[in-house]
């Protein structure tokens, strides 16, 4: 794909677009979250409010935590960042795409992952190091299933580019394929795991010993927790437009026309909306499962992404 | 067939509910209670009816619609009643114990549906119908209900492992040759229907000799 203008302006948009957007998508699921439950619920601001609150506040560093705890929060912000740049949510011209395929995005992802679980245990807490080891052990499990995945809608498009996986779903002829139903519950339960929402962590916990995510960041505070917060928030609208990108890619704009990417906008804002409310309805009709059968649930993911797979490389190709 | 569903969607609409069959399957595979198991048999047995009655309206063998009936009365209606009755009678609710772990189980019915498809796709290129595609996964369902009665040691999720295998066989014979002459079809689902109560009657004597429907205890039975 050649350099252009607009198609730069596209994705200086989408970038900037996702920053803004990623704590605003995470109140909503909150919101929604509470709504389902018969509260009140905080809001759909709350985030922004939170994140400024921190902003003002002074960050407070552990004794003894080593350069690499306050380097963190920096390497999640911007590996979220560079993620959420690489996936298509607007349209599908983006200079930066080529940068990275899907496989280079897993490995963001998990660059992310391995950084806040060394900062967890770089403290020497006990519930940092507790948090990392769990967080290590589901990211290791998902990481395959997501891979699958990703290769699954790269086999059905020939490609291990997003944006041309994207370009090639979103311009197909209407067929149906039961690899991709498949590969999208696949994905639905990696994502849940990779954000921990309900079925893996509780989002809402601070009981010590259920928690996973909220472990590793327990050390932070002030603009170091903002960020990581933010990130975490970037993670969820990340996972989200993956799922828009593979599986509901209609109203993604083709190439870099101007009037495509301003019907893409309203396109997206309604998906992730449905999307965040069905999301905050899994987690309220889902207990949580306790963390020995975390193996069990990300397996059967990966079992459905791989039978997603062999159904595409069987059945649909003639 | 009517001009709206061109040979294409045709073959979709049928890979589609071949997919769903599978799904069902590991389903069971991975499924640790015996009453949500008995459900998962209904359910796949709901999905084989209307494949088997979508086969028949696509292709116009209007004998299909009487296997599809069939199916619905026996494994969707009968059986599932006959096992929950057998299940309440024998007061056996309890989680189904699994001789490996749930994963690996699940690994290796993964394995065989690669089995399976690999086996069956010089088959499939033989034969003439539009679901030639779904033997394979035909082939898989078989294959992972066997696995299920291999992994399991009570007694019901046994017999119901059986009843899935017979499903998938079933299903082989829609997808291989728009099913089996009506006499042989009858003639399985009377087979099928006298092996359950059979089995029944059986459950309740491996019950009264051991107070469980574990058939690990069977391996006790030596003439002294």
């Amino acid at each position: 794909m050649s350099f252009s203008w607009s198609g730069a302006a596209a994705q200086l948009t989408e970038l900037v677009l996702a920053i803004l957007l990623a704590p605003l998508l995470l109140g909503w699921v909150n919101q929604c979250r509470a709504w389902l439950q018969n509260k009140g619920g905080p809001g759909v601001l709350r985030p922004y409010l939170m994140l400024r609150r921190l902003f003002a506040k002074d960050a407070i560093v552990a004794h003894g935590a080593s350069p690499l705890f306050r380097v963190v929060p920096y390497v999640l912000f911007g590996a979220m960042s560079m993620a959420a740049a690489i996936v298509p949510t607007l349209g599908t011209d983006l200079p930066y795409a080529p940068a990275a395929d899907a496989i280079a995005l897993v490995g963001i992802l998990a660059l992310a992952r391995v950084a806040i679980a060394l900062a967890a245990m770089d403290i020497g807490t006990a519930f940092g190091s507790l948090g990392a080891r769990r967080e290590m052990m589901v990211g290791f499990l998902a990481e395959p299933a997501l891979l699958m995945v990703l290769f699954t809608a790269s086999l059905i498009s020939q490609t291990t580019s997003l944006a041309t996986t994207v370009e090639t779903l979103s311009s197909r002829e209407l067929a149906i394929y039961p690899s991709l139903a498949f590969a999208g519950v696949a994905f639905t339960m990696v994502s849940l795991a990779e954000n921990a929402r309900i079925p893996i962590d509780n989002p809402a916990t601070h009981l010590e010993l259920t928690m996973i995510h909220e472990a590793m960041i327990l050390e932070y505070s002030g603009r170091h927790l903002a960020l990581v917060e933010w990130a975490a928030s970037l993670k969820l609208f990340v996972y989200s437009c993956i799922g828009i990108a593979l599986f509901f890619p209609f109203g993604i704009a083709q190439g870099g026309d101007a009037t495509g990417l301003l019907l893409a906008l309203p396109a997206l804002v309604l998906k992730l909306a449905i999307g965040g409310f069905l999301l905050a309805l899994i987690e309220t009709l889902s207990a949580k499962l306790r963390i020995f059968r975390a193996p069990e649930f990300l397996g059967t993911a990966f079992i459905l992404a791989v039978l997603a797979l062999l159904l595409h490389a069987f059945l649909e190709t003639p | 067939m009517t001009a709206l569903l061109t040979p294409a969607l045709v073959g979709q609409i049928i890979n589609v509910f071949a997919a769903v069959l599978l799904l069902v399957s590991f389903a069971m595979l991975a499924q640790r209670r015996i009453l949500s198991l008995i459900d998962l048999f209904a359910a796949q047995g709901f999905v084989l009816c209307l494949s088997t009655a979508f086969v028949a309206w696509a292709t116009g063998q209007t004998h299909l619609y009487w296997s599809a009936g069939l199916t619905f009365v026996l494994k969707v209606l009968l059986l599932p009643w006959i096992l929950h009755r057998l299940i309440r009678r024998l007061n056996v609710k309890w989680d189904v114990e699994t001789l490996i772990n749930i994963p690996t189980t699940m690994l290796v019915g993964l394995v065989l549906v690669i089995f399976a498809f690999n086996l069956a796709q010089p088959v499939s290129e033989l034969a003439g119908t539009v679901t030639r595609g779904t033997l394979g996964i035909a082939l898989a369902a078989v294959l992972l209900a066997f696995l299920m009665m291999i992994t399991r040691s009570k007694a019901v999720p046994q017999v119901i492992g059986f009843l899935a295998m017979e499903n998938g066989l079933f299903f082989a014979a829609t997808a291989a040759t728009y099913g089996m002459p009506m006499v042989v079809e009858l003639g399985i689902a009377l087979d099928v229907l006298v092996g359950v109560i059979i089995l029944g009657v059986f459950f309740f004597q491996i019950r009264e000799r051991f107070d469980s429907l574990d058939i690990r205890h069977l391996e006790k039975l030596k003439e002294e």
